[in-house]
């Protein structure tokens, strides 16, 4: 490491420095470390399979401890997904381990749907976080972390090729997390069954483009053991919790009367495989991954789906305040918008039924009219009969009278006559 | 074995194993994975010229960070404070870390010294705001941390007190950043001055409230022994040479007089080892922890208030401040559609009222207006009656007086036929 070798005192360039004794930063990967330790570790396992298929005797296997389980039954309606949490210990390390249960996958005739509680329940835990990591106030140092680092794809041991819910399932999970397919119940295919069916699920997966988790080999220390165990993927399992008695040793197993098969040797399955990749060896860099590109794929789906975006039209770069200004301005304005609609729907009603009501009233006004009319032509009717009864009495009363003036001067006549 | 703090999951169980499962090794994948990605650390030192700065981070560092050609700050002339960085990378038992030091070139050398902070408390905050803004961004990169951790401040060596300077200068920004406070050349004070210069600034420090960084405590005890032991010699009282002498046949970094060799690693001397050992070896990532935690997060918590409260009444209770910006505008779209709900339906039920006494008062006037129509029908129907009656007793009375004059009528020509007869018959004379 030379010296410097730019002649202008700039701010921005990086210098090299040779150092004249020991500092002592060497030590801050070891601070880092035992920060960790003291914070404790977390990795949270999904296992998808049929039921039956021997996840929770792996887990069991894996994590040599017996987890509390119930077995499930065929019979479930759906698919649901069962967290358990535990708090492990190995020397000085503490794990919080969450293992992920799905219930019920396979179970059912119509299977559809049987991804869809899976994978909302992968981004229910992204949600989480991504919750967490907007809020105002925050504590994501120790937030306890959900997120699913590594799905454990089981597949089922036909020796044949995958079933269709396994490529659809997978393939709808392979964005949103790291998966590792192993074959199942492994004692029941033989060595060179295996070979074939391992390369044709292989084949299927990349022919339907499904991503799988591949070993990390950008790190010298791990790329020659990652890159050997890429080529043994699947991962065929056995798992068995039983201990049988193999020449002087105690190991675990499973006894068949033909023989007995032994977990952790790897040329009976590849469960110490497993066991070294997913533990041992590539922990931190599955917890990196799901950090790094399936989180951060989700976090970016989510925003822009909300409506953020990196530059404004002008290609400006954003601050997040003015992001967030604008996007409160424009949700402001949108109440005001909707309230003023709102408003406006009434005021409108109350236009037309006040015209509405208007028009009853104009009409009932004419009927009004109407029969005051009529009236009034009854009423002259009755007043023209009645005068003319009256000039018909005064009439008769006329002519009564002339009559009785008439007849009051003939007795006399008659008397005259008489006399005569 | 160490006590697990209290989680908010409620079940979870206490699982012990029963043979090798291999997470053990967790540890060293992270520290496998940490070299790979290798260190950032921002160091910023800030006092008077003169007080030894950049000679202590030369010694800090045992490099040449400053030299004839990269000269130091106080041999930077300024007018104003300035701010400078400069970035420098080295590499030590395959652990690589990117050193930036930001120094303050004319710090305190004015005259009038009022606000010459304030060209830190905006570079903190405009690092702030950078990495703010990184982390905010829908595509997130790699964010690289510029945030300044850790602030040595350098107390001349008065052996009285703090200066009113000092004072001010600590409390502005014992918020934003890991304030340190050292005692510069040392080497001017015995150690009994030296004593009663720390009392006196620790003193000062506790009235004023200062908060400067505090050694957390570990769960191993020993290290706590050594940790209170530090703590008891704070402010660190240091001693920087770009020389190495020769002392009894060693090699040492130290400071020449007429009277001896203040050596600089020498505890008995100062304090340099301490400060090296804290700063380089023990403590760098609790520093750049305790930036990223609180002084960030406050800064962070402090920016996305104003934005949130920005037109919304800030009568609000604290408690929404837990949300994200997000979710509040969420809250308050939810209740302004419930607020919205109540208002449409108690517009719904004015209208519906006034409607329906308008109805009503339609309907009155219908019904007034029948009765009145039956009314006059009435009367107009008991006229006609009585016209009827009228005309009938008329017409009787009209048809008896015709008849009696009928009757009369008969009579009289019977009566003047009679008499014809009468007279013809010679009767009548």
């Amino acid at each position: 490491m030379a010296a410097t070798d730019v002649d202008v005192f700039s701010n921005e360039e990086k210098r090299n420095l040779s150092l004249g004794g020991h500092v002592g930063f060497d030590s801050l990967p070891d601070q880092l470390v035992s920060k960790s330790v003291t914070q404790g570790f977390c990795f949270n396992i999904l296992c998808v399979g049929e039921t039956g298929i021997g996840k929770s005797t792996l887990m069991n296997t894996l994590f040599n401890t017996m987890f509390e389980n119930e077995e499930a039954s065929h019979y479930q309606n759906g698919v649901y997904l069962r967290p358990r949490t535990y708090d492990l210990q190995e020397s000085n390390v503490h794990l919080k381990l969450t293992i992920v249960d799905t219930v019920g996958f396979g179970d059912q005739i119509n299977k559809e749907d049987s991804y869809k509680p899976i994978v909302d329940y992968i981004d229910t835990q992204f949600e989480n976080y991504l919750q967490e990591e907007l809020k105002i106030k925050r504590s994501l140092f120790n937030y306890h972390d959900t997120r699913i680092h590594i799905c454990l794809y089981f597949i089922a041991p036909t020796g044949h090729s995958l079933k269709s819910l396994d490529l659809v399932t997978m393939k709808k999970l392979d964005s949103k997390v790291n998966i590792i397919p192993i074959i199942a119940k492994a004692d029941t295919i033989s060595k060179s069954e295996l070979h074939k069916f391992k390369i044709k699920i292989m084949s299927e997966l990349v022919s339907n483009g499904v991503q799988i988790y591949q070993f990390p080999t950008d790190d010298e220390a791990v790329s020659e053991i990652n890159s050997s165990m890429n080529a043994h993927l699947p991962f065929a399992v056995v798992g068995s919790v039983e201990e049988v008695k193999v020449g002087n040793k105690t190991v675990r197993a499973r006894q068949y009367p033909w023989g007995v098969v032994q977990v952790e040797n790897e040329s009976h399955c590849d469960f110490v495989k497993l066991r070294e990749m997913l533990i041992r060896v590539n922990m931190e860099d599955l917890r990196e991954q799901t950090h790094a590109r399936h989180y951060e794929l989700y976090r970016r789906c989510k925003l822009e789906e909300m409506g953020f975006k990196d530059t404004d039209p002008d290609s400006q770069p954003f601050s997040l305040q003015e992001t967030y200004e604008a996007k409160r301005k424009e949700f402001l304005g949108d109440l005001q918008r909707k309230e003023e609609e709102m408003r406006q729907m009434f005021v409108n009603k109350v236009k037309e039924t006040e015209a509405e009501l208007k028009e009853r009233e104009r009409e009932l006004h004419e009927k009004f009219e109407q029969l005051k009319r009529m009236h009034q032509d009854e009423k002259r009717k009755v007043e023209e009969k009645r005068k003319e009864l009256e000039d018909e009495m005064n009439a008769f009363n006329r002519k009564k009278l002339a009559v009785e003036t008439l007849s009051l001067n003939q007795p006399l006549k008659k008397d005259k006559d008489k006399k005569n | 074995m160490i006590e697990r703090p209290d989680t908010a999951v409620p079940s979870i169980a206490q699982r012990n194993l029963e043979g090798y499962v291999g997470f053990a090794n967790l540890p060293n994948q992270v520290y496998r994975k940490s070299v790979k990605r290798g260190f950032e650390f921002t160091l910023m030192v800030v006092g008077e010229s003169g007080l030894g700065k950049s000679t202590l981070i030369n010694s800090l560092f045992l490099t040449d960070l400053y030299s004839k050609d990269y000269p130091g700050p106080s041999q930077r002339i300024k007018k104003t404070v300035q701010v400078e960085q400069s970035k420098v990378l080295i590499k030590e038992g395959g652990v690589q870390l990117t050193l930036t030091i930001v120094d303050t070139p004319g710090f305190g050398d004015a005259v009038d010294n009022s606000n010459c902070w304030q060209p830190v408390i905006n570079y903190i905050d405009s690092k702030f705001e950078d990495f703010l803004n990184a982390e905010s961004r829908v595509n997130r990169r790699s964010m690289p941390d510029n945030r300044v951790h850790c602030c040595l401040y350098f107390i001349a060596p008065s052996g009285h007190g703090l200066k009113p300077l000092d004072i001010e200068f600590m409390k502005r920004l014992h918020d934003k950043v890991n304030v340190i406070p050292l005692i510069a050349k040392a080497d001017t004070l015995t150690p009994e001055e030296c004593q009663l210069f720390k009392k006196q600034i620790m003193k000062e420090i506790q009235e004023h409230k200062i908060k400067i960084y505090e050694f957390p405590d570990t769960e191993d005890d020993e290290d706590n022994k050594l940790i209170r032991k530090i703590k008891e010699k704070m402010p660190l009282a240091v001693v920087g040479s770009n020389v190495v002498v020769e002392v009894n046949g060693k090699k040492v970094r130290g400071r020449q007089y007429p009277w001896g060799v203040a050596e600089v690693e020498n505890g008995e001397h100062c304090d340099f080892t301490v400060l090296r050992n804290m700063l380089i070896r023990t403590h760098m990532q609790d520093l750049k922890d305790v930036t990223n935690n609180v002084h960030y997060e406050n800064y962070r918590s402090k920016k996305l208030a104003a934005v949130t409260c920005n037109g919304v009444d800030t009568t609000k209770t604290k408690g929404q401040l837990t949300k994200s910006p997000l979710a509040q505008m969420e809250e308050e779209r939810r209740e302004h559609v419930m607020k919205m709900k109540k208002m449409e339906a108690e517009m719904e039920q004015v209208f519906e009222m006034k409607v329906k006494e308008k109805k009503q008062k339609l309907k009155d006037s219908e019904a007034e207006l029948e009765r009145r129509h039956e009314q006059m029908k009435r009367n107009l129907e008991a006229q006609y009656k009585e016209l009827e009656e009228k005309r009938r007793v008329f017409e009787d009375e009209k048809a008896n007086w015709e008849a009696q004059q009928r009757i009369l009528e008969q009579q009289k020509l019977d009566a003047s036929k009679t008499m014809e007869k009468n007279k013809k018959k010679g009767k009548i004379f």
